[in-house]
């Protein structure tokens, strides 16, 4: 149990490819922490920095309060679950679990006992003595979390450790893992694609882009200030409905001849700024007139979700282009291509980002 | 289960096995039969008369102590053979795996030699050891090493040894090589994080996961060692000095045709045939067991 700090670190690859720019993040005890981001973005390139598989081009990573950037993978003390599970497949499962311990040189029984009880919480008791192949996607994810476990390491690493497993079983281990990390209290680095393991697994949430942290947070206040359009478009399902606006008086004008929106509860920038309207799916209700709405919408495609009914359409008054709308309405509501609806914006609920700069203002 | 091709014409299938069947059956199951049918034989030197004679070459071949120098020999001479050029090729290969800059020329190099006919590389390391002008000797003796493999059979054995194990290596490596790749390499970082060093992490995870591989090339390297070195051993030694490096192959050629008995010798190739079907069967039966696939 430790400390996980980062300090502006940087990788570089073979001296021109700049993976990662510069990143810092501090995971007290205990917590977990998240790296999601697109791909290629870095994600995996800073965790295994953090694992020491691979060299630190610049800044310092501490962990349990000493700097370990010159330490091997061995005296850093971390456990990591990969993706393809990296099981040895030529050990059982009880060799699997016990490999770290042996190499550490443990006592016989003590290795028996820990793995013995390692696999009594992931339910592998019945599967000890047999080969990683002959055991089905979600007993493998097991066995290698619980390769993890027994070592009782001062961190975990997981690089997308439920990428292989189906939607189901992804769902179900996410919550395993979730409370297993909490009842055990090792402070953890998860890195995901997935924005559902993001915001469920996170204490820390970090959205990285193009090698560089774009912000860091509780996945609440990620999802409530979006600091950038990118965050903003990445966290959140359907993304977030960005707006081309101009600041005018008591209102924005969408661009495109789009008409004009104002959005109670919202302080505006000085009248004539280029900005960028944000509205979540989430937060646009149908109302009952014109007359309330801020934004009315020609429907152009419906998708059923069954809890939800997902509307995409277009500001009716733009006559250029506007992007597509996306808007999330409870299951059952009654929409047709076509339809022109009336939508009141919750209040409170609209972000302003600066149109050259893609920041929150 | 795998689909099956079914032929409506019951010819056709023949027809389209008959090439491979007809060279197995002219290069292999007739020479050995040729070979069955003349041990039971005794032909005199000039080929005039001949005998039936039942499994009395067998009897005289197995009695002969010139024979038994031979198996001990050909015993000697394949686990060294097989052991060195395998346990060489893997270091070769271990080494080139961890090289970044000038892979593939690294292991162009390495492959080379396996490019050289037998008779020449024999010839390569007849001349580098030759007790007259061999640079390899000059420096040996000049290090006080009394070297004369023409005179002592030992220095002969170690020789033909190493040619015949040099010559095998390139292909060993290849394939060692290839078996190291396949290896993930998230599994090596795996065990680097479980703690495992340099050292027990190949012995723990990269050997074991190499097991097929090795099985493979031990068969191939015993069979190698068996047969393919006769060109070598004929080119270094020619089995000498004083039959010192005279092996099972080399004994059926120098009986047969150098001594012309060719009752003994289709009797002794007959026992080595059935020598190698039977280690080949060991190595199935037994090591195959021990080896993990996937
Ligand atoms: N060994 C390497 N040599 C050179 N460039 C590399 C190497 N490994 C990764 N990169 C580059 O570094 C960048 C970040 O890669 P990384 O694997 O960290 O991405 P990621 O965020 O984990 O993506 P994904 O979600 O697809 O796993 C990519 O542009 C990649 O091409
Ligand atoms: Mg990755």
């Amino acid at each position: 149990m430790a400390t996980v700090e980062l300090n502006n670190v940087r990788k570089v690859y073979g001296g021109k490819v700049e993976a990662v720019k510069g990143v810092s993040i501090s995971i007290p005890d205990g917590e977990m922490c998240v790296l999601v981001g697109p791909s290629g973005c870095g994600k995996s390139t800073l965790l295994r920095m953090i694992a020491g598989l691979e060299s630190i081009s610049d800044g310092t990573i501490s962990i349990g309060g000493g700097v370990v950037n010159d330490k091997g993978p061995v005296e850093r003390d971390i456990a990591m679950v990969f993706q393809n599970y990296a099981l040895y497949p030529h050990m059982s499962v009880y060799d699997n679990m016990a490999y770290g311990l042996k190499n550490r040189g443990m006592a016989k029984d003590e290795i028996e006992k820990r793995v013995k009880s390692a696999a009594a919480t992931l339910g592998l008791a019945d599967f000890l003595q047999r080969r990683p192949r002959e055991l089905s996607g979600g007993q493998r994810q097991r066995v290698a979390m619980g390769r993890a476990i027994v070592r009782s390491p001062k961190a975990f690493l997981f690089d997308e450790p439920l990428s292989n497993l189906d939607a189901k079983l992804r769902g179900q281990m996410r919550v395993e893992i979730k409370s297993l990390q909490r009842r055990l209290g090792v402070t953890s680095v998860y890195v995901t694609h997935d924005q559902v393991e993001a915001m469920t697994l996170a204490d820390t949430l970090v959205v990285m882009n193009g090698g560089l942290a774009e912000q860091i947070d509780t996945p609440m206040a990620i999802y409530e200030k979006p600091a950038s359009t990118f965050v903003a478009g990445f966290i959140g399902s359907p993304a977030m409905n960005l707006l081309t606006a101009t600041v005018a008086d008591g209102g924005l004008v969408l661009a495109g001849d789009g008409g004009t929106v104002k959005p109670r509860d919202t302080v505006l920038p000085e009248v004539g700024r280029e900005v960028l309207l944000g509205i979540r799916p989430e937060h646009m209700k149908v109302t009952d007139s014109r007359n309330t709405a801020d934004l009315t919408l020609k429907v152009t495609a419906v998708e059923i979700l069954g809890a939800d009914v997902l509307a995409h359409g277009q500001s009716v008054d733009a006559t250029q282009t506007g992007g597509e709308i996306i808007a999330r309405l409870p299951g059952g509501t009654r929409v047709e291509v076509g339809d022109t609806l009336p939508f009141a914006i919750d209040p409170g609920m609209t972000h302003l980002f600066d149109a050259a700069t893609g920041k929150r203002i | 289960m795998s689909p099956r091709v079914v032929f409506p014409n019951k010819v056709l299938p023949y027809v389209l096995l008959a090439p491979q069947l007809i060279i197995v059956a002219i290069f292999f199951y007739w020479p050995a039969s040729q070979a069955l049918y003349q041990s039971v034989l005794r032909e005199d030197p000039f080929g005039l008369r001949t005998t039936f004679v039942g499994l009395r070459n067998f009897e005289r071949v197995l009695a002969d102590p010139n024979y038994i120098n031979a198996v001990q020999n050909t015993a000697v001479f394949s686990v060294a053979v097989a052991f060195l050029a395998m346990a060489i090729a893997l270091l070769l290969a271990v080494m080139a795996d961890k090289i970044i800059k000038g892979k593939g020329f690294y292991r162009t190099m390495l492959i080379w030699p396996y490019a050289i006919a037998p008779a020449i590389a024999g010839m390569v390391w007849l001349f580098m050891f030759n007790p007259a002008m061999g640079t390899f000797a000059y420096m040996l003796r000049s290090s006080g090493y009394a070297w004369d493999p023409l005179l002592k059979g030992d220095q002969a054995m170690w020789l033909v040894i190493a040619a015949a194990a040099w010559k095998q290596i390139s292909y060993n490596f290849l394939f060692f090589v290839a078996g190291l790749q396949a290896i993930p390499k998230t599994l090596i970082e795996a065990a680097a994080i479980d703690g495992a060093g340099e050292t027990k992490r190949f012995w723990t995870i990269v050997f074991p996961l190499l097991a097929p591989t090795t099985f493979f090339l031990l068969v191939i390297n015993t069979t190698y060692a068996f047969f393919d070195t006769f060109g070598i051993i004929h080119a270094v030694t020619g089995g000498g000095p004083g039959r010192a490096t005279e092996t099972l192959v080399y004994k059926v050629y120098h009986d047969g045709f150098v001594n012309l008995i060719l009752g003994d010798s289709a009797a002794q190739s007959v026992i080595l045939m059935v020598i190698v079907i039977a280690l080949t069967a060991i190595q199935f039966r037994y090591v195959e067991k021990k080896v993990h696939y996937g």
